[in-house]
């Protein structure tokens, strides 16, 4: 007789077709990807860059038979150019940054919570003082101390972005320090960093992936932020935050040098925040 | 009650000695200094000029100085602005920082609230749809995107209302404010539209209904009182959303507020005044979130002691 069992599914894979039947979810990742490949492969279609001014056409309004589809700024850089090249800035700051800082969230929040007691008391003390700071204010320093450029800028995003992740790693990974399996591993022998790579870390997954979601817009905010105001990313390099500055310097004569960053980078937050809100449906189970 | 206020007033302390510690040395270690962007001037005279503000000093000396200064309630002169001292710049321009952040609250808790029940009460009506776009909206935009197309359609377009500055009253107050409280009206429709469903699934709610309670009533007395919580659980944490915000409100609409003179003493390396403004920040920080849990004490039972 041929056995015949129903194909089990994983928590995972449930979660993961829940986030496939949300339909705005779905078109937002699409959109997302498209926006992405076209800042990451886009530019390479040029003939130009986007630090290379065209004389010839100065201010050059939208022209879709002209080279300078979009037209160019008052340097004669082409602006849909510029725009790629900063979304590839804005975008990999994000995505990079919301890793780095969810990283380093979770293994703080991992140690934490499973090493309770005294630690765990002096390493939350930490936390709750960085989270008395104005953020802003400590962005603004850190990146002025690292002394400006997309490093700088990158490592004082992500100075300032772990500590939710963290708390609230934590409280899950000490709730999981005292259930049956934690102590099997630590009566099987495993050493604390093991049980906190092996048991803790992989099963905190689903309210990492939500909380890091959320964490890829704000990263993406901040950067932006940053160089509207002059401190992030400076000219000549483009990023969205500085051609929205630019745009707002030029806003009465010429609104299209707001418009098209401005719009991108919107386009950009609102498909993250859908994303964040899908996945929090679909892998939060207390929203349920 | 006045244990759990001076604990906290404690913990403040702390967090605002941390502050102070961190950015002074942040900021000392940071390439460049207060005049490396002046003229050219010889060295002699340079030399002068960090003698008069002590830069000369061992750093260790300059925070001791700095200290001890604050312990009387000076924040020192700065070094950009001759002839003002710290105090004099935050004073001159923390009532527009104050004026523009209050009624921003004020309009996003009240405009969130009434969007956040009018959508939980009609929930998948239009009205419900209107709301959660204009949520979604005010999330995803970012404010320096917002305030300069406000400025282009209502003031270069339609004429209604000043670009910015500040000398016309009350007009040139309505674009910061409405586009501070933005991202906050949208925070906060949510937040209320999703506690105020699942209040009104609550048995307590059911009861007042079953006793014979008008809706109306059963809805001022009952099931706000419970849905409110987390809203104002938030807005203790929104001051620190409502200062990033000023700094970009004060950017875009040329605001002479503290906002904008943080950005421009940070970018100048004016320290004294980036100190003021830092710990002022901060502190207003802990306060608001003192102030917050008491009034969450006050409503919610529950929440007290353990806050």
């Amino acid at each position: 007789m041929v056995d015949i069992t129903p194909r089990s599914l994983s928590t995972f894979q449930l979660q993961l077709r829940r986030f496939a039947q949300n339909r705005l979810a779905m078109i937002s990742v699409a959109l997302l990807a498209l926006i992405a490949a076209s800042c990451f492969f886009g530019p390479f279609a040029f003939p130009f860059t986007g630090e290379d001014a065209d004389f010839d056409f100065i201010g050059a309004p939208i022209d879709l038979a002209s080279p300078h589809p979009f037209g160019t700024d008052d340097f004669g850089r082409d602006l849909l150019l510029r725009v790629l090249e900063g979304g590839r800035i804005s975008l990999a700051i994000g995505f990079l940054g919301a890793i780095t800082a969810g990283f380093i969230g979770v293994l703080y929040g991992a140690v934490a919570g499973y090493a309770g007691g005294r630690t765990d008391r002096l390493m939350m003390r930490m936390v709750e003082i960085l989270y008395g700071f104005p953020y802003v204010i400590l962005v603004i320093l850190l990146s002025l101390l690292f002394g400006g450029g997309n490093v700088a800028l990158f490592a004082a995003i992500v100075f300032t972005l772990w500590l939710t992740p963290a708390v609230i790693v934590r409280a899950q990974a000490q709730s999981l320090s005292k259930r049956e399996f934690v102590e099997a591993a630590r009566a099987g022998g495993m050493t604390p960093w093991q049980i906190v790579l092996e048991h803790i870390v992989p099963n905190c997954a689903s309210v990492v992936i939500v909380y890091g979601s959320l964490l890829v817009p704000e990263v993406i905010l901040s950067e932006s932020f940053l160089s509207f105001l002059g401190i992030g990313i400076k000219e000549p390099q483009a990023s969205w935050g500085n051609l929205i500055q630019t745009g707002t310097a030029a806003m009465d004569t010429d609104l299209r040098l707001l418009l098209l960053p401005g719009i991108l980078l919107a386009l950009v937050l609102f498909c993250l925040n859908f994303i964040a809100d899908g996945l929090r449906d679909a892998f939060d189970p207390n929203d349920r | 009650m006045l244990r759990f206020v001076g604990r906290r007033l404690w913990e403040g302390t702390l967090t605002l000695a941390a502050l102070v510690t961190l950015t002074f040395f942040v900021m000392r270690l940071a390439p460049g200094g207060p005049f490396s962007k002046n003229r050219k001037i010889s060295p002699e005279v340079l030399e002068h000029i960090k003698a008069a503000f002590h830069l000369d000093e061992p750093v260790w000396q300059q925070f001791a100085r700095y200290v001890w200064g604050l312990l009387h309630f000076d924040f020192g002169p700065s070094t950009r602005f001759r002839d003002y001292s710290v105090g004099d710049l935050i004073a001159s321009g923390l009532p527009y920082s104050l004026t523009i952040g209050f009624w921003a609250i004020v309009v996003a808790a009240m405009v969130g609230v009434a969007l956040g029940i009018a959508g939980a009460l009609r929930r998948n009506t239009p009205t419900d749809y209107v709301a959660g776009i204009l949520g979604v909206v005010g999330i995803a935009v970012p404010i320096f995107v917002i305030g300069p197309l406000f400025q282009v359609v209502f003031a270069l377009k339609l004429n209604w209302l000043p670009v910015g500055g500040s000398d016309q009253g009350w007009r040139s107050l309505v674009m910061p404010v409405l586009v501070l409280s933005l991202p906050n009206i949208a925070y906060i429709s949510r937040l209320t539209r999703g506690s105020m469903i699942e209040t009104m699934r609550e048995n307590y709610v059911r009861t007042a209904r079953a006793k014979g309670i008008g809706a109306r009533r059963t809805l001022m007395k009952h099931t706000l009182k419970g849905a409110l919580l987390p809203v104002i659980a938030y807005l203790g944490p929104s001051t620190a959303g409502i200062i990033t915000g000023s700094i970009l409100i004060e950017t875009v609409f040329a605001v002479p507020g503290i906002g904008r003179h943080f950005v421009d003493a940070a970018l100048n390396r004016d320290y004294p005044l980036v100190m003021g403004i830092t710990l002022l920040y901060g502190a207003l920080l802990i306060v608001f979130n003192i102030l917050t849990d008491l009034v969450r004490g006050w409503l919610d039972p529950r929440a007290r002691g353990n806050g």
